[in-house]
């Protein structure tokens, strides 16, 4: 008897030992589940690299036309220099919810789209010349929405605005804060392109720490709170007493505003269908996974509730401000439709998916 | 009946299997101490939460603070105390008290498992299991080599409780005709080394294990009673909780699980079991004590009715939930305390509206301003944490001088591989509602059905 207690006991020790450590990967066995890494690869060689290259694209022409206005400050350069800013702009908006690996570790979100921005920084960083654009501090003056107040908010007209733009101080720090996001989405496009892509793919371990958790775990976080709660919610007033207009995403050229929605709840939605950013081909994403776990019913819900939200902030003014100023109400809506989403993202998505995301790791029973 | 019930309350078991479980249990509670305390968990769900989910009734067991940590070093201490069975009735009674605060300090981390060892501890101050081979035995200068049979018979009977209870709890539609929550759970295993890719995902496999986990369920403790069956019966235990723990984060669970079911044996296991803990010992210095036939209660007529009560109580109390409408799974009213172990998969979506009755003027509430992950996590989809969150929500917003506060509550719940439904009734001003042991009535009806116990 007590022999076969000690065999029974040194096989669970064994099992026991060789599951405690809980980053196994699964190595490379006959693979007829679904297929992670097939997803992975789709949504890195189609969707986040491409756009991540795109926006590249559009930084490098933004900072050429930058480099023409500098050297030139007329309103037609400024002009120029506007539609590049806002082209990269509404790219940017493809990429905020990716925030994983190298965008992570610096922080690329809080350097590139905190707002509303903070004018009275960014007027001492101008006026002083001595900053550190990368500190914490000054999240809320770099970017494209201290961009936005460079180019829009200066003054009460462009003649104005371009007198500005004579001085060095002015020409200096826009010079500044577009080399540094050129830089900054640079270095995360090479991470990608070197080898976070490869790590990336083949990390289909189901830990906090595995490439679809973490995925996850950020496009769902950056939903609720970049797209639903900042664009929409913040500013309609749903947190607070009174709405907060001048919270809007795009303040100083507001008819701005619902144009980065639409394109940051598109992008959602591609993803979500695994839609290729460069083509209409669609590959292995979130909705494939769905159905490979039996579940189209919630790919369906799910994509019916973006559209539901997108068509709420279709009828949305183009500027948001007036939106609010005039009727609050349909604001509310929308926020209303794209709460929807949330619902089905956290409580029927990730349940059925099943994936440790960055929840407390507490026992369960 | 009488008299046969004073038979065996008479009869007389050796005392080894009672002591070896004192040193296990105490064991285990040490290092389950510990490791919650390494994890960094005090911190994280006790002492940094600004907010603590209560269990009704229980609203007056706060947190410490940073004496938070003197109740666990109090906890692991007893439990040393009591593996050693030194000065073992004070361990056992501060164990009990200090595990049961600290459970009670918030609910957001209910675990039926927790719930185990706070009675099974309760169960333990009234059982001699420091009369053989502890060091209150050997400062006495006295030992018994035997004590009243019930005493084990008790900890048998709890644990039988446990598991017969988990397997009637899961003769339901959802666990044997759906196979859920497995279906939804074991195919995100697909990591696990050589069965991931290949079983976790497969349709038969789901329905064999939510089969085969009823029936272990329920049976396995007459197996472990039967001596011809009870070495298979074992094995199957460390089976199953190993696997169980591979596949899921259930922490100490399983160990405890496995070392209690060691009480099943006959005697002469555990003698074999002491004399090598035995060897392990200094032995030069020890010096002979004094062994005695049997054990007496001295005090047998408070302690045998307040284990009779309690026992009583153990197999009454997980049916109260008969006495609710609705769908169990769904209200969770008479949920806790059953044995419902790992039988959903259920998670939630829940806002909240705070409404000037007056003006009709509104705000949405952002949870994460109030509550951690975890404890959204598990408000989001139990109507108790609702109500509560809402008188929480609806008294600070008062304090912060808002008139005439309702709040409201916007509720989606998946449950069991369905899709989410509206949970809570929206018109309904929660500030207004009494937490109770009467049926909530706003919870919104279940629209599938599940058939079963």
């Amino acid at each position: 008897m007590i022999k076969r207690i000690i065999v029974v006991a040194i096989l669970s020790l064994a099992i026991f030992a060789c599951t405690e450590s809980d980053d196994v990967s699964s190595g490379n066995g006959i693979n007829d589940t679904f297929d992670r890494t097939a997803m992975l690869s789709n949504i890195s060689d189609n969707i986040i690299i491409p756009a991540y290259q795109k926006l590249d694209l559009d930084l490098n022409t933004l900072k050429a036309s930058k480099n023409a206005f500098i050297a030139n400050a007329n309103q037609a350069n400024l002009q120029t220099l506007r539609v590049d800013w806002f082209n990269a702009y509404k790219t940017y908006q493809t990429v905020q919810m990716f925030q994983i690996g190298k965008a992570k570790e610096i922080l690329f979100e809080q350097q590139m789209n905190i707002y509303p921005t903070n004018t009275t920084d960014i007027e001492n960083n101008i006026t002083s010349g001595t900053y550190d654009l990368s500190h914490v501090n000054n999240n809320d003056a770099v970017g494209f929405p201290a961009l936005d107040y460079m180019l829009y908010g200066l003054a009460g007209d462009d003649s104005a605005i371009v007198n500005l733009y004579t001085g060095t101080n002015y020409k200096t720090y826009l010079s500044d804060l577009i080399d540094q996001m050129q830089m900054l989405n640079n270095s995360v496009l090479t991470d990608w392109t070197s080898n976070y892509r490869d790590d990336f793919v083949l990390n289909t371990a189901n830990v906090a720490s595995g490439a679809v958790n973490q995925l996850l775990n950020a496009y769902v976080f950056y939903y609720e709170k970049r797209l639903r709660a900042e664009k929409v919610g913040i500013p309609a007033g749903v947190f607070s007493s009174t709405p907060l207009p001048e919270k809007v995403e795009a303040l100083y050229r507001q008819d701005n505003s619902k144009i980065l929605t639409t394109e940051a709840l598109n992008a959602m939605q591609n993803f979500f269908n695994g839609k290729a950013y460069n083509s209409n081909t669609q590959g292995k994403c979130l909705n494939s996974y769905l159905i490979a776990l039996n579940r189209s019913d919630l790919v369906n819900v799910i994509n019916e509730r973006f559209d539901a939200a997108r068509q709420k902030v279709e009828v949305l003014n183009a500027s948001y401000k007036s939106q609010i100023e005039t009727d609050n109400i349909k604001m509310t809506e929308a926020y209303d439709a794209m709460q929807m989403v949330v619902v089905s993202l956290k409580s029927d998505m990730l349940s059925v998916l099943n994936v440790s995301v960055s929840y407390v790791d507490a026992d369960g029973d | 009946m009488n008299k046969r019930l004073k038979t065996y309350l008479n009869k007389t078991s050796n005392a080894a299997p009672l002591a070896v479980f004192r040193i296990g249990f105490g064991l285990m509670m040490f290092y389950g101490i510990v490791r919650y305390w390494a994890k960094g968990w005090i911190e994280m769900i006790y002492t940094q939460p600004k907010f603590h989910f209560k269990y009704y009734g229980f609203e007056w067991v706060q947190t410490l603070g940073n004496y938070t940590y003197i109740l666990f070093i109090i906890c692991g201490i007893a439990s040393l105390l009591i593996a050693f069975g030194f000065k073992y009735r004070l361990a056992i009674i501060a164990f009990f008290l200090s595990f049961t605060y600290i459970e009670l300090m918030d609910k957001t981390t209910y675990l039926n498992h927790y719930y185990f060892i706070s009675i099974l501890s309760f169960l333990m101050i009234f059982l001699p299991a420091n009369k053989y081979f502890s060091v209150d035995a050997y400062r006495s200068n006295i030992q018994y080599q035997s004590i009243p049979k019930w005493t084990i018979d008790s900890i048998k009977l709890l644990l039988g409780i446990v598991y017969v209870y988990a397997g009637l709890a899961k003769i339901n539609s959802d666990w044997l005709l759906r196979a859920q929550p497995l279906k939804t759970w074991l195919p995100s295993k697909y990591d696990l080394p050589f069965i991931g890719e290949s079983l976790m995902h497969q349709n038969w496999f789901h329905y064999a294990m939510s089969w085969s986990g009823m029936f272990y369920d329920l049976f396995i403790p007459f197996l472990l009673l039967y001596q011809k069956t009870r070495a298979v019966a074992f094995i199957f235990v460390v089976v199953f909780h190993i696997f169980t723990r591979v596949l899921f984060p259930i922490g100490m669970f399983p160990y405890v699980m496995i070392i209690s079911t060691l009480i099943f044996f006959e005697a002469n296991v555990h003698l074999k079991i002491i004399s090598f803990i035995k060897k392990l010992l200094p032995s030069s210095s020890a010096k002979a004590i004094k062994t005695k036939e049997a054990f007496h209660f001295k005090n047998k007529k408070i302690i045998l009715p307040i284990v009779g009560v309690f026992l009583v109580l153990q197999l009454v109390i997980p049916f109260r939930y008969l006495l609710y409408p609705g769908e169990l799974f769904w209200t969770e009213e008479g949920y806790r305390f059953s044995w419902r172990v790992m039988l959903m998969e259920k998670m939630g979506n829940t806002t909240f509206k705070i409404v000037d009755g007056k003006t009709n003027a509104f705000f949405y509430v952002n949870n994460s301003d109030f509550l951690t992950p975890l404890q959204e996590k598990q408000m989001s989809f139990q109507p108790d944490f609702i109500v509560e969150y809402a008188h929480y929500l609806g008294n600070h917003f008062k304090n912060q001088g808002h008139k005439n506060i309702e709040v409201y509550a916007k509720s989606f719940v998946a449950l069991n591989g369905r899709l989410s439904e509206p949970f809570v009734d929206e018109a309904v001003n929660l500030f207004a509602e009494k937490e109770s042991f009467k049926p909530k009535s706003w919870i919104l009806p279940f629209t599938d059905d599940i058939k079963g116990l």
